[in-house]
């Protein structure tokens, strides 16, 4: 058997994972963190070898692939009905490709399969690049493992193990646990600020199957420590204390639970062993990754956004297309296309009553929609502009915060100051966040202004990819004094400036200056002109002002 | 498919309980919202709920539910008079469902291969007389919300498209949860929401050890367990029937009423709604507490729940308002 040593090599992870997965499927499944290539294939392989269904989804799968229904086409050339079943309607192993562009909606049919918990399993096959492409937390919060392949190498990708599945499973109803189990396993999830309690549920489901793989009649100590590496490790948000301050209220009666007779290291696993377990696999920049994850919680309904040309908004002219993924059908241009061909039809297939409809006659609804609009706040938070006003800026995003709520619109904020720009939030529609955030803002430094549009094209770049309208607004006082490579060189930072706002006007990206100085600045007004955007000064600009040119602005 | 978890078995949240069974005894409370993390329960209490709400009687195969034959659609098409008990209906709305799906539509399999033109109802035709729950409430699509806003109102589902002119009822009671921090909802949908609770995760120890112990109870012993929690389940059965006869006869005194007027007034909420709102949760509290007459004291108990969503709130401010009612919940009723 695997011991805990084995663990910190991801692939071994994943390999034990699935082991478990096969015994007890009510696991729900494994977020597998690679890009395509031979690693993640030799990682998939021994799943072939599994009994049972087993399906390939992809992030575009229709409802009518997962639930089933009518098979159009089949039925209109065989005339009489035929039924199409639905992936989901037995227990299976589904395979999703691309987990990280799942879209909200199929996340929500997924975890809503795997409540049922009807003994479906699901590998989401994660392969994002950045750091907030990556599986949606809903349907991550329903599997219990996740691994990240991405650094592992080939050479390094171990055989699966002998192991005995299917005397594991048999096994595994007639697992005992002691009484003490819990309390550690709920102490644990709460030192590494797990608050979701579904994770020690997992986490006990794990330790259970791993004792049943492993041939115990009782969960072990060694079965524990595994189950709490491999299903806590990846959700942890805050770094275990070194003293656990209120040990389990089990420690005391520990000589009580004396082991069972076959494993004498059994159930006496002191606290700190298993934080051990777990530690060990924390991934050694966890703190960075938690930034990263905080940042990542104001994902908004982003997708919802995206561009759909056949559900809603203004109708356009049906046109021929086949049924699936969400199109729905104009019956009347059907009818219509299908109607000259009635006479002929008829003759070839006389026995056939009724309309003679082929697939090719089928003409699917067209809308065209507007699509939603994502505000980029670019704030300036040097030390000219925290002086002058920055807390008036903070006031005008405010009330332009306010507009945006009104409008449905989503914002992201982007603020640059001493040498560098930062994304303090990726696009949402919360604007409570937003303003939090804000309110955090500190002040001080040079003025970056360059990095600052670079960070807000890259934005501005990603969110039209994602089918947003992207609209920059920039709060600056425009006394750019540091270049884009950090350094402090007022002409060449004007420069860079002038540069960036030419490929933002290029990429053909709205774009909205307000001028936070004291006074109105020529440089910025003349980077305004480059970017074609409406130049407001803030110091003659009252709210009301303000507020009526921006939706002017927007409004163009 | 094994039985939900029971309702009586979730450890805790006893606010989202009492609101949920709040609504069991006067559906036109109208629906509870559900905001808080992720792993609190909030799915399983909905899906508990609906085991353990008491039958309806229904026409044999009525898509609407209808309780009477002569409440039954035409366009139904259903000859018996036989009725059933079935249980109450407890529908899904997942996200990203497409409008046909809601609302319902033509159905295209009997129109292209029998050349017939029929209904194919909805899930809002599924979810009359029961609930509607909508996980992830705040995400859901815009143009979703303002159907699902149209017919909460109305209690009618109004279908007219691709020839078809069609309409039924559609009363239930919506639930919906969310996580806060994925984005908010619009005003407009959460002013729709009777009552409103905030769950977070327990951060005691020992009540999160209760949790995974009676978790891994109905997972591996489940006959036992569920033998142990249905006699619970039953008794608040009982207690919701009993509530519903008890609410017509409890009375309100004109105090009551002036004491809801004021506090309303005094937080400044929207509209009228959160008056009717209150006063009718504060009533279902009392009909559940086997009380004859309503005091401060149930108004007292309900009053966050039915008002913390619905102060003429500022988008920006990000203070709990469950603390502002409280506040102001003391210094009106002292």
């Amino acid at each position: 058997m695997r011991s805990l040593a084995d663990l910190t090599d991801p692939f071994a992870r994943a390999l034990l994972a699935l082991d478990l997965l096969a015994v007890d499927p009510g696991l729900g499944g494994l977020a597998v963190r690679a890009r395509s290539g031979p690693v993640r294939e030799a990682l998939l392989r021994p799943l072939e070898q599994l009994p049972g269904p087993r399906h390939r989804l992809h992030p575009q799968v229709s409802d009518e692939a997962l639930y089933g229904g009518l098979d159009l086409s089949a039925t209109l050339a065989s005339g009489h009905l035929v039924q199409e079943q639905g992936l989901l309607r037995d227990p299976s192993l589904m395979v999703l490709a691309m987990a990280e562009r799942c879209p909200d909606q199929l996340a929500a049919r997924l975890a809503l399969c795997l409540d049922e918990g009807r003994g479906h399993v699901l590998i989401a096959l994660d392969e994002g690049a950045e750091p907030d492409e990556r599986c949606p937390d809903a349907l991550a919060e329903r599997l219990a493992f996740a691994v990240d392949l991405s650094e592992t190498p080939l050479g390094h990708a171990a055989a699966p193990a002998d192991r005995d599945l299917d005397a594991a499973r048999a096994r595994l109803s007639g697992v005992a646990r002691a009484d003490d189990l819990l309390p550690r396993i709920a102490a644990l999830s709460l030192q590494l600020g797990i608050g979701s309690l579904r994770v020690p549920l997992f986490t006990l489901r794990a330790a259970r199957a791993h004792a049943a793989l492993a041939g115990h009649d009782e969960i072990t100590g060694d079965d524990l420590s595994i189950a709490c590496a491999l299903t806590m490790a990846h959700r942890a948000t805050q770094m275990p204390e070194a003293e656990p301050q209120d040990p389990a209220p089990a420690e005391s009666e520990e000589p009580a639970n004396a082991p069972d007779p076959g494993d004498d290291d059994g159930l006496v696993l002191p606290e700190e062993l298993l934080l051990e377990a777990v530690a060990a696999l924390l991934p050694p920049g966890l703190l960075a990754e938690l930034q990263a994850r905080k940042a990542r919680l104001g994902k908004g309904s982003g997708s919802g956004a995206a561009h759909k040309g056949n559900r809603r908004g203004r109708p356009l002219p049906a046109r021929p297309g086949r049924l699936g993924s969400g199109a729905r059908i104009d019956l009347v241009a059907t009818l219509r296309s299908a109607a000259p061909w009635q006479t002929i039809r008829a003759k070839t297939a006389p026995q056939r009553d009724g309309l003679h409809i082929r697939a090719s006659d089928i003409r699917l609804k067209r809308y065209e929609e507007r699509s939603d609009r994502l505000l980029i706040f670019t704030v300036d938070a040097s030390g000219s502009a925290a002086l002058a006003r920055l807390a008036e800026a903070k006031g005008a995003i405010e009330l332009l915060l306010g507009e945006a709520y009104a409008r449905r619109d989503h914002v992201s904020l982007v603020a640059f100051r001493g040498t560098g720009a930062e994304l303090l939030l990726p696009p949402t529609r919360s604007l409570v966040q937003t303003k939090r955030r804000l309110a955090e803002l500190p002040g001080g430094g040079g003025t970056p202004l360059a990095s600052g549009l670079q960070l807000a094209l890259e934005q501005a770049d990603l969110a039209l990819r994602r089918g947003l309208t992207p609209t920059v607004c920039l709060l600056t006082d425009g006394r750019a004094n540091i270049a884009l490579d950090g350094t402090a060189n007022r002409p060449q930072a004007g420069e860079d400036a002038e540069r960036l706002a030419r490929v933002l006007r290029f990429h053909g990206i709205e774009a909205l200056v307000i001028d936070t100085g004291n006074r109105p600045e020529k440089a910025l007004k003349r980077l305004a002109e480059t970017l074609d955007a409406p130049y407001i000064p803030l110091p003659r600009a009252d709210a009301e002002r303000l507020s009526r040119s921006v939706t002017a602005a927007l409004e163009r | 498919m094994t039985a939900p978890f029971p309702f009586s078995a979730i450890v805790g949240q006893d606010e989202m309980k009492t609101a949920m069974i709040l609504t069991a005894i006067d559906p036109t409370i109208g629906g509870v919202l559900v905001f808080g993390d992720r792993g609190t329960g909030k799915s399983t209490a909905v899906r508990a709920l609906a085991a353990l709400l008491p039958p309806i009687t229904l026409v044999e195969g009525c898509p609407v539910n209808s309780a009477r034959p002569e409440d039954v659609p035409d366009w139904a098409g259903i000859e018996t008079k036989l009725t059933v008990e079935a249980p109450t209906p407890v529908v899904d709305l997942p996200l990203g469902v497409t409008e046909d799906r809601v609302t319902g539509a033509l159905d295209i399999e009997k129109a292209l291969t029998r050349g017939e033109k029929a209904f194919q109802p909805g899930l809002l035709a599924r979810a009359n007389r029961g609930y509607l729950y909508i996980d992830e409430v705040n995400l859901l699509e815009d143009h979703i919300v303002d159907l699902l806003l149209d017919v909460a109102q109305s209690g009618e589902n109004v279908v007219e498209r691709e020839g078809l002119s069609v309409r039924h009822p559609a009363r239930f009671v919506l639930v919906g949860s969310g996580n806060p921090e994925e984005g908010e909802l619009r005003p407009q949908l959460l002013d729709r929401f009777g009552l409103s609770v905030d769950v977070g995760s327990p951060k005691e120890i020992e009540t999160r050890i209760e949790v995974i112990k009676r978790r891994d109870a109905y997972e591996n012993d489940n006959a036992a367990f569920m033998l142990r929690w249905q006699a619970e389940d039953a008794a608040i059965r009982e207690r919701i029937l009993t509530g519903r006869k008890a609410l017509g006869d409890l009375k309100t005194g004109d105090e009551t009423l002036m004491d809801v007027a004021e506090l309303c007034l005094a937080l400044g909420s929207d509209g009228l709604r959160g008056e009717l709102t209150l006063l009718k949760a504060a009533r279902a509290y009392a009909a559940w507490r086997d009380d004859t007459a309503l005091t401060r004291a149930h108004i007292r108990a309900v009053a966050p729940m039915a008002l913390r969503h619905r102060l003429r709130r500022d988008p920006l401010d990000e203070a709990g308002s469950g603390t502002r009612v409280a506040r102001v919940v003391d210094e009106v009723l002292g």
